[in-house]
């Protein structure tokens, strides 16, 4: 069907962007394979020697590593229910038809907090949460909580950030599919029954669940990343309540300066993530 | 009738503002910050009214050297976002009209780049730039960037080229027009869309960064978020500064994100959600 067209241009089209991701995105995690294989401190430079896969064995018996894992996991389970239960709620009254000028305002202010930048989200929080000149504490009538200094607090003060920041996201995905619904088939549902919970549970379910499962992945993917927003707030503190997986890595590489054991926890969770890839593709792009 | 349809619409009414100032009220926050002096900022509970003053922004510009992590964040995102587009635009025609094996590929690669955490790539990228003398300096920043730009410009414009029907390559082939003649004089100026909304997506994602920033620069090339953070140390913080920092890193995204708003959506999730 398609025109045939030499090899020799296909490589010519895409031949330098599949060059230039592979120098910046596929050299350096075969650096990073090369450098959990060898005891290597940034410290100690002279003393680089390769020590098999001991960095692994280290990693995968460490509980700190399982401990921010099971943080990070932590956080997901909590902040992701709150995200789709709101979302939820914020896409079905945006479905709903009237009030139109005051929807598009509120899509627009839903843009906001997703496209900022997440290290000034984390500065937000400092100011907004700090214990003296705090406008949270003041807005819940003058409380004297110390958010950042105290670890359940830090903790709850990341979900709130994250709900904030990614609770627009998940409504207006939700949102993408309720307006997939078919009209007639809704209104024809909406004549039968006046109970929104059987309307949303047998006619607009099947249509959010594509939406649902991209929410899942991503958000999944995204909490494995979390660094700048957490990094600017508490810097994983107080002690290691908010220290999640990406923290981790760059303080046991970068703070305390044990190149050869954060890369091979770095590998670790880069399989973790091609796996959460491959569920991606393999749900969303089957016709490619 | 009338009165029982009312009065829903007053709750959703009431519920959509709520949503508005609970979405709106950090920025309020932060910019009203920004306004105040230092001393106004520590007072203890907050104020709300007050004399503003562009003192803050006055002193971080041009004394702390914010003016400059501005400038090396624009010529980052503008660099990064112009080599995407080069190396992705003609990576996306390929994809959008030739048959080949590993396409598939491909594609799980991309998806995979914007999964995968920045912290991965930066232990060894700054190994590597240590060694090559790159640390502290733009190109560094403009390369790296490119993991997760990119993907974005190849699915996007890719979709937008698919879009682009078919018969008018047939027919310009006919008159004897080369690919990249087809791809240049017939299917970009009608994927400009497309190309437009993933060089904002990539300039965002780019102007965004932190980690990579902090990590990869020192002083020559250091990024707005990182200047920001690097106000936190010691104890009296500088909050209007900071604020004043925040509020110059974030408008030009939000007018980009606004901008951008219907496709936003898409961008996030690789076009799984249309």
């Amino acid at each position: 069907m398609r025109g045939r067209v030499s090899r020799g241009t296909i490589l010519a089209f895409i031949g330098p962007a599949v060059v230039g991701l592979a120098a910046v995105g596929i050299a350096p995690l075969l650096y990073a394979l090369w450098t959990s294989l060898h005891f290597f401190n940034l410290t100690k430079l002279r003393r680089v020697e390769f020590i098999g896969l001991e960095n692994y064995g280290t990693v995968l018996t460490d509980p700190v590593f399982w401990q921010a894992l099971g943080r990070t996991m932590t956080l997901l389970g909590i902040a992701l229910p709150l995200q789709i239960g709101l979302g939820l709620g914020i896409a079905l009254i945006l479905h709903q038809p009237g009030l139109t000028l005051l929807k598009t305002l509120a899509r627009l202010s839903l843009v906001l907090p997703m496209a900022t930048t997440y290290a000034v989200v984390g500065l937000l929080g400092q100011v907004m949460f700090n214990q003296k000149f705090g406008v949270v504490n003041q807005l819940m009538g003058g409380a004297d909580i110390n958010w950042i200094g105290d670890p359940t607090n830090a903790f709850v003060m990341i979900v709130f950030w994250d709900v904030w920041q990614w609770t627009p996201f998940v409504a207006l995905v939700l949102l993408a599919g309720l307006t997939m619904v078919p009209g007639e088939i809704e209104e024809a549902a909406r004549l039968e029954t006046s109970n929104w919970w059987k309307v949303l549970r047998h006619v607009q379910l099947p249509f959010l669940v594509p939406g649902l499962v991209a929410v899942l992945i991503l958000r999944t993917a995204d909490t494995l990343k979390l660094f700048d927003m957490v990094f600017t707030l508490t810097r994983g503190g107080p002690g290691s309540a908010t220290e999640f997986i990406s923290l981790m890595i760059q303080r046991v590489g970068f703070r305390a300066f044990d190149q050869g054991l954060a890369s091979a926890q770095a590998i670790i969770l880069l399989i973790i993530t091609i796996v959460l890839a491959q569920i991606y593709i393999r749900v969303f792009y089957r016709e490619v | 009738m009338a009165a029982p349809r009312t009065r829903p619409l007053y709750g959703q009414a009431i519920l959509l503002i709520a949503i508005m100032l609970l979405c709106v009220f950090p920025f309020y926050w932060m910019v009203t910050t920004s306004l105040k002096t230092h001393v106004v900022a520590l007072e203890a509970p907050p104020v709300w009214f007050f004399e503003p003053t562009l003192a803050n922004y006055r002193e971080a510009l041009f004394e702390d050297g914010v003016f400059r992590s501005l400038l090396n964040s624009l010529i980052i995102a503008i660099c990064t976002t112009a080599l995407a587009l080069v190396l992705g635009v003609p990576a996306a025609f390929a994809l959008a009209r030739f048959e080949f094996r590993g396409k598939k590929d491909l594609w799980f690669w991309f998806i995979t780049n914007r999964m995968i955490s920045p912290i991965v790539l930066a232990l060894p990228f700054f190994l590597i730039a240590r060694n090559l003398d790159l640390l502290d300096k733009h190109i560094t920043l403009i390369l790296i960037y490119l993991t997760f730009n990119l993907p974005i410009v190849i699915w996007i414009v890719t979709d937008q080229f698919r879009g682009v029907p078919y018969d008018l390559d047939e027919a310009a082939r006919l008159e004897g027009a080369s690919q990249w003649t087809i791809m240049a004089r017939i299917c970009l100026p009608l994927a400009m869309p497309g190309v437009a909304v993933s060089a904002i997506f990539a300039f965002i994602f780019s102007w965004n960064e932190l980690m990579f920033g902090l990590v990869l620069t020192r002083t020559n090339a250091k990024t707005a978020p990182a200047m920001a953070v690097s106000f936190m140390e010691g104890y009296n913080l500088p909050y209007g500064k900071i604020m004043a920092t925040s509020t110059l890193i974030v408008i030009p995204v939000l007018i980009f994100a606004l901008l951008a708003s219907k496709q936003l959506v898409r961008g996030l999730t690789m076009g799984a959600v249309k």
